[in-house]
């Protein structure tokens, strides 16, 4: 069988396999998907293999294997043979490649979206950062770090609630 | 996206007295990276505050990370892959900066030591940027960036502990005297220094290490400590290590060892 020598099957387009890799999420996150999350920055169908460009929030993240090997499940099951996921380090991730619908999601799991900071990484961008159950500025930072490497610690003033923060990187 | 995604784990070939060059200086690295990783996890339920325990089991999950990656990318150039290097090398095999393997002594000298550290990695990540090696370039513009929380939070620690009591800045004085010379030892030239810097790779460490002493006077100087006169600690770069180093790695690779084929 000829067809059994190529990568892609006849659905393996690389529409298809971005809207399969919308079931991967972030085990710390498991209401957000890889491609919300803005990790996929490129998928290529090729003759024998299809290739992944995969990039991390933190270098240090233990979920980023449980992502990969998900993401190469997902899209064998798709009819690949071969799956390729490459690790991209630059540009780096940063919050601005997170869907609109990645925030709201993180909002209603109580951690606060990060801000845009497509730039450098200023103290500011910890200041004053919006409460993700009632919205408000009032609050502050209460530790730089968290219960995973992407969280800081914070607690709003206005509301009385300690809520998580996802960081600017 | 306008710029090629390069990807470190990639080896760029390397003509063949420059790839051993570029592999002792990612040695260099992985090496500073998971001993200091261990010793910040060793405070794990250990440190004076709950959010300063959290904060050292993250930084030393960063700390590892990173190493793993340096290490991941000497294994493209030739290497064993990153857990045999990590857990199967013995002390001499080592090309870590004495700094990382000394104890983790009390907070005060966690803070500095950590301190230092972080500024000369800030440095040398930062002249990495335009390493003419293109995966190191790009790994060093994502590790910059996550360097950043490192950076406010050993600078946050060191203005906080230098002048709060008479006992926090004599602990903090005593923590520099002892950690600098070992400091300075991460400028080291780790062998084969001249082919990388003549290749573009990386600037010469006396280079980084003067860029490194203007961005930690200031700061050592608000908060009242003042920099010793030392030599440096050399030798960690060419396996020369203080008594330290066989205790951690009993310690370290303890369960890699027992040959039980352990896995996570």
């Amino acid at each position: 069988m000829v067809n059994d020598e190529r990568a892609d099957g006849p659905g393996l387009t690389r529409e298809a396999i971005l809207a399969a890799l919308e079931a991967v999420k972030d085990p710390e996150i498991p209401t957000v998907s890889v491609v919300d999350l803005g990790l996929i920055y490129d998928v290529r169908v090729g003759d024998d293999m299809v290739e992944v460009d995969f990039a991390p929030t933190f270098v240090g993240c233990p979920a980023l294997h449980v992502m990969e090997r998900e993401i190469v499940e997902r899209i064998q099951a798709l009819g690949a043979r071969r799956v390729q996921v490459r690790r991209v380090y630059r540009p780096p991730w940063t919050p601005d490649r997170m869907s609109e619908r990645a925030r709201q999601a993180l909002r209603e799991l109580g951690i606060a979206p990060p801000r845009p900071s497509a730039g450098e990484i200023t103290p500011e961008l910890l200041k004053g950062v919006p409460c993700p159950f009632c919205g408000s500025t009032n609050t502050r930072m209460e530790n730089l770090f968290g219960p995973t490497s992407c969280r800081a610690l914070f607690y709003c003033e206005a509301c009385r609630q300690p809520f998580e923060a996802f960081k600017p990187l | 996206m306008a710029s090629p995604s390069l990807k470190p784990n990639e080896a760029v070939s390397l003509p063949d007295p420059l790839r051993e060059a570029v592999g002792h200086l990612l040695l260099a690295m992985a090496d500073d990276e998971v001993l200091l990783g261990h010793r910040d996890a060793e405070w794990v339920g250990h440190a004076p505050i709950l959010e300063a325990d959290i904060a050292m089991a993250s930084i030393a999950q960063d700390e590892i990370g990173h190493a793993v990656l340096w290490y991941s990318m000497l294994q493209a150039l030739g290497w064993p892959d990153p857990d045999r290097m990590a857990y199967f090398r013995d002390p001499p095999e080592f090309r870590n900066a004495t700094l990382v393997e000394l104890p983790r002594g009390d907070w005060a000298f966690t803070v500095v030591r950590q301190f230092l550290f972080d500024y000369a990695e800030k440095v040398r990540l930062e002249a990495l940027i335009d390493s003419a090696y293109p995966p190191l370039a790009a790994a060093a513009t994502k590790v910059r960036r996550e360097e950043t929380y490192h950076l406010m939070h050993s600078r946050a620690w060191v203005l906080r502990l230098g002048d709060a009591t008479e006992e926090s800045h004599r602990r903090m004085q005593a923590a520099l005297e002892q950690a600098w010379p070992h400091a300075l030892g991460l400028f080291e030239p780790a062998p084969g220094e001249d082919l990388r810097v003549a290749a573009g790779i990386q600037p010469p460490e006396a280079e980084l290490r003067v860029r490194w002493k203007a961005e930690v006077r200031p700061i050592l100087e608000a908060a009242s400590l003042k920099i010793p006169e030392a030599e440096p600690a050399y030798g960690g770069r060419i396996g020369r290590h203080t008594e330290h180093l066989a205790a951690l790695l009993a310690d370290f690779q303890m369960v890699a060892r027992s040959g039980m084929g352990e896995t996570w």
